[in-house]
């Protein structure tokens, strides 16, 4: 670089100039694809949600008449809501699950590549066959899970997906399951950057296994932790084929999730309009959630 | 690989290397190590019994799945199941399709991808950090947020329900852009720099210098690739509207609905519906883990 640096002005133009060309022959054939199917439909929502249009008829304009009626539709508010829920629901308890995944195959341990193994496969397994497994797992009469309860002496263990109640926990216990394994492999990366000296130090200055916990992993998992809740929070909020194979929404509407919305309103019953309009709203939630958290985040590390 | 001191970037987690010790925890009493183990052995038995159930349940009559108490071995294995399930689905049509389907994403991905990260990694333009930020901004969008202008997109090009619509769709994401920049990055500059003072194109140094230096990501990817296009549902869900398009994931699915109360039969098409995966998974887990370690992202 330092040869072409010192070249002559014109030199330099051309440089720029090739590497332009050069650049962009490596991006386009990638870039095409990109810009078409995905940048482009990212910039038309902002024009649909303001369209009355089923898949037939003819785009129209309907300026906030979708967001209007968002805002009286009730079933619109409980999708809402239950993404909430289950939100609020999975984001801790994968973490919680994770991290002590991580700690616990953070050892020179026998066996811990199996372990490791073994966590991890639920993630790369397909959502469908997931889904039909655990819904016989939770089969309220003649499950394991719930024969299980019964042994340790539950007398009317929950009805999970059969029941509006518990079917939105059963979801999350499914979700948790499936996820905890790949959110373990990236706080066992995180694990791994903090200096052992930390510990040392730490041990030499009579610190507990508790303190040594609270004042050295976990200032040190800092990063990999906000990378997960950034993660963990975009992956909720999105939940969808898990709901729709495991329960289709129900019982009632008790585990209808915004993605699902989106979908029941676009594809089954083709008020794209509409549906876009939902869709700014996920698509407002994701982008805001994610933007504070890296406000929060850059505001700590400047501290 | 190794030769010119090159290490794979952030990796720590292999799944068979022995973990670095946290020193923190290495003297800890033998009571708590005994109660890791429980606690680890009780959390691999949550983790793994849902495949066992899948299984055993494969391999059992139907009137055995569901009974109380809960047969955990079946009295006699019935393989005939696997057998079945062959007879009374298109499980080979469904096959065919995922098969192609992952191939070719895969390919176009690697290819396309590999090629783009380079224009970004190593080669300095104007505007370059802004494209860059608008394919990083799409990863943090749900894709349920844009499907819909998408499918009209599609459906504009006369590809929903093709094949070519589920190609589309998955062979040009962020991803593979991201995760082979991201390694391209790790590369020392000064290798392409020698290579540029050669007289070598920008081309040649990345057919010569980069690809075969980045094997290890280039094996990541086609393996995440390959496993994320096999198990989407949603994709296929929206546009492969004819029954012989089905994928194995849609398949199952009808064929979920159609049986529902033959469940030795649902499980062992749950059972051939995962099995690819947990080959290839077993055969590249290093490779998972190095992509996951290196990107944090995945589909």
């Amino acid at each position: 670089m330092a040869a072409t640096l010192t070249r002559p002005r014109p030199g330099r133009s051309r440089l720029v100039w090739r590497n332009t060309i050069a650049g962009w022959s490596f991006i386009l054939p990638n870039f095409v694809g990109f810009a078409l199917l995905t940048l482009a439909p990212v910039m038309a929502l902002f024009y649909l949600a303001f369209t009355n249009w089923n898949v037939f008829g003819v785009a129209e304009w309907t300026g906030l008449a979708n967001f209007r009626r968002m805002w009286g539709d009730a079933s619109f508010w409980t999708a809402l809501r239950n993404t909430l829920y289950y939100t609020v629901l999975h984001i801790p308890l994968t973490m919680a699950a994770a991290l002590g995944l991580a700690l616990l195959l953070n050892r020179r341990i026998r066996g811990v590549g199996f372990f490791r193994t073994a966590a991890f496969f639920p993630y790369i397994t397909s959502i469908v066959a997931i889904a039909v497994v655990w819904n016989q797992l939770f089969s309220p009469e003649y499950g394991p899970v719930n024969a299980f309860l019964r042994a340790v002496g539950v007398h009317s263990p929950p009805g999970w997906t059969t029941s509006a109640d518990w079917s939105m926990p059963a979801v999350v216990i499914v979700g948790t399951w499936r996820e905890m394994g790949y959110y373990m492999l990236l706080f066992l990366a995180g694990l791994q950057t903090i200096p052992t000296q930390l510990y040392e130090a730490a041990k030499i200055d009579g610190a507990t296994a508790w303190q040594r916990f609270r004042h050295v992993t976990i200032p040190g998992l800092r990063p990999t932790t906000f990378f997960v809740v950034v993660m963990l929070t975009i992956g909720s909020f999105k939940v969808f084929d898990l709901i729709l194979v495991m329960t289709e929404g129900g019982p009632g509407q008790s585990t209808l999730v915004l993605s699902q919305y989106i979908y029941q309103k676009g594809f089954v019953e083709n008020q794209f309009g509409y549906a876009s309009a939902v869709s700014i709203v996920l698509f407002a939630i994701c982008f805001g959630v994610t933007a504070v958290q890296f406000w929060i985040n850059n505001r700590r590390e400047n501290r | 690989m190794t030769t010119i001191g090159l290490t794979t970037p952030a990796a720590p987690a292999t799944m068979d290397g022995p973990a670095t010790p946290a020193p923190g925890r290495r003297v800890a009493s033998r009571g708590w190590r005994a109660a890791g183990y429980v606690a680890l052995v009780l959390a691999v038995v949550a983790l793994l019994l849902p495949f066992y159930w899948m299984v055993m349940s494969s391999l059992k009559t139907n009137s055995d799945v569901f009974t109380v108490p809960i047969k955990w071995v079946p009295d006699t294995l019935v393989w005939r199941n696997y057998v079945d399930i062959w007879q009374r689905s298109d499980m080979t049509t469904w096959l065919r399709n995922t098969l192609l389907l992952s191939v070719l994403v895969t390919l176009l991905q690697v290819l396309t991808g590999s090629f783009a990260a380079y224009g970004f990694a190593r080669i300095r333009f104007p505007g370059r950090n802004l494209l860059f930020l608008a394919y990083i901004g799409t990863i943090a969008v749900p894709w349920q947020s844009y499907m819909i202008p998408q499918f009209i997109l599609m459906s504009k090009l006369h590809l929903s329900n093709t094949l070519w619509a589920i190609v589309a769709l998955q062979a040009f994401g962020a991803f593979g852009v991201f995760l082979m920049k991201q390694f391209y990055e790790t590369i020392p500059e000064e290798l392409s720099e020698s290579a540029r003072v050669d007289g070598l194109s920008e081309f040649g140094i990345y057919r010569r210098i980069m690809l075969p230096l980045s094997r290890p990501a280039l094996a990541s990817l086609t393996l995440l690739t390959f496993v994320t296009t096999w198990n989407d549902y949603l994709g296929p869900l929206i546009y492969l509207r004819s029954p012989e398009l089905r994928t194995i994931q849609l398949g199952l699915r009808t064929f979920i609905s159609q049986y529902n109360a033959e469940y030795a039969l649902i499980m062992t098409g749950s059972v051939l519906s995962v099995l690819p995966v947990a080959v290839i998974f077993l055969l590249g887990q290093r490779h998972f883990v190095e992509g996951i370690a290196t990107t944090g992202l995945k589909g």
